[in-house]
C-alpha cells in the first residue's frame, strides 16, 4: 500500500483530473471523533492535487478556536494541524457567519485566517463543488 | 450514472448504513453503476464477521457482502479508522478489504457523484 496517498497509485488512477472538493466540518473538535478523522481525509486529499476547500459550520467553528487545552479530558490537542494546512496548499477556509456569531466568536479568536461567508454565499460555494464530504 | 458511496456510521445503532444499502440497491436496480463503497468513522463496524444479529433482524454485514458479490462492488474500510476500533483483516467479512483514505478521495475523483451517509 502506498502510504503517502492512502493506498492509491496516484499516477495510474487519477492523473489529470482536478475536481473541486469541499470538506464540511460541522462538529466540535472533541466529544466525537468526526473533526479529527475528517482532518485526516483533508490531509490525504492534498496528495491528489485537487481543488480543496474546507468550510466550518455549526459547532464546527469551534475546531478553529485559538488556545485549545485538552489536558483535562485526556485527548490530543490536534488544533495545531489547522495551522499546518497552508503547507499542504490547503488555503481555502470558509466559516459560516451565523454559526460564528451564535457562539460569540469572531475571526480574531480563530487560529488561522478564514473567509467569512453568509448563508447565501455558502450555498453558492457549495453549489459550485464537484464533491462535498461532510463530517 | 457512476456513484461512489461513503458510510460514516456503524450498523444497528444508526440508520446510515441501512439507508446507504437501500440507496445502493435501488441505484443498481435502475441500471446505475457503483464501483466502491468506502467505510469511515464508526462505519468500519459494518466490516466484522463477528456480527450476529437476532434471527428476526436484518443481517447488515452479510447484506453488504452479498451485494458486493452480486454487483462487483469494492467494499473498502479505512485502515486507520478500522485499527482504532479493532477491525482487522482476520475478522473482515467476504467482499471487504482494508486500505487507505486515498481510496475515498480517488472515488470522489472517479465517480459522477459521491454520496455520504452519516449523522
Amino acid at each position: 500500500m502506498n502510504e503517502s496517498a492512502g493506498g492509491v497509485d496516484l499516477q495510474e488512477e487519477t492523473s489529470g483530473t482536478v475536481k473541486k472538493f469541499m470538506f464540511v466540518n460541522r462538529k466540535a473538535p472533541y466529544g466525537t471523533v468526526y473533526a479529527l478523522e475528517g482532518l485526516e481525509v483533508v490531509l490525504i486529499s492534498a496528495a491528489f492535487d485537487q481543488d480543496v476547500s474546507m468550510v466550518f459550520i455549526d459547532d464546527g467553528v469551534y475546531e478553529l478556536v485559538k488556545g485549545q487545552n485538552t489536558k483535562a479530558i485526556g485527548m490530543k490537542n490536534f488544533s495545531p494541524t489547522y495551522r499546518a494546512l497552508e503547507g499542504y496548499d490547503i488555503e481555502k477556509l470558509y466559516v459560516d457567519e451565523e454559526s460564528l456569531a451564535a457562539r460569540g466568536l469572531t475571526t480574531e479568536k480563530l487560529l488561522v485566517p478564514v473567509e467569512v461567508l453568509n448563508t447565501a454565499q455558502m450555498a453558492e460555494l457549495m453549489d459550485q463543488q464537484d464533491v462535498v464530504i461532510s463530517f | 450514472m457512476k456513484f461512489g458511496l461513503m458510510v460514516s456510521e456503524g450498523p444497528y445503532t444508526h440508520q446510515a448504513s441501512d439507508t446507504a444499502f437501500k440507496f445502493a440497491a435501488a441505484a443498481l436496480e435502475k441500471g446505475h453503476q457503483i464501483d466502491r463503497i468506502f467505510f469511515y468513522h464508526d462505519g468500519v463496524n459494518n466490516a466484522t464477521r463477528l456480527t450476529e444479529p437476532p434471527q428476526d433482524d436484518r443481517h447488515i454485514v452479510n447484506r453488504w457482502s452479498a451485494l458486493a458479490e452480486q454487483h462487483g462492488i469494492d467494499l473498502v474500510v479505512c485502515v486507520a479508522a478500522a485499527l482504532r476500533r479493532g477491525i482487522k483483516d482476520e475478522i473482515l467479512p467476504k467482499g471487504f478489504r482494508i486500505s487507505g483514505l486515498g481510496q475515498l478521495v480517488e472515488t470522489g475523483i472517479q465517480s459522477d457523484r459521491l454520496v455520504v451517509f452519516g449523522d
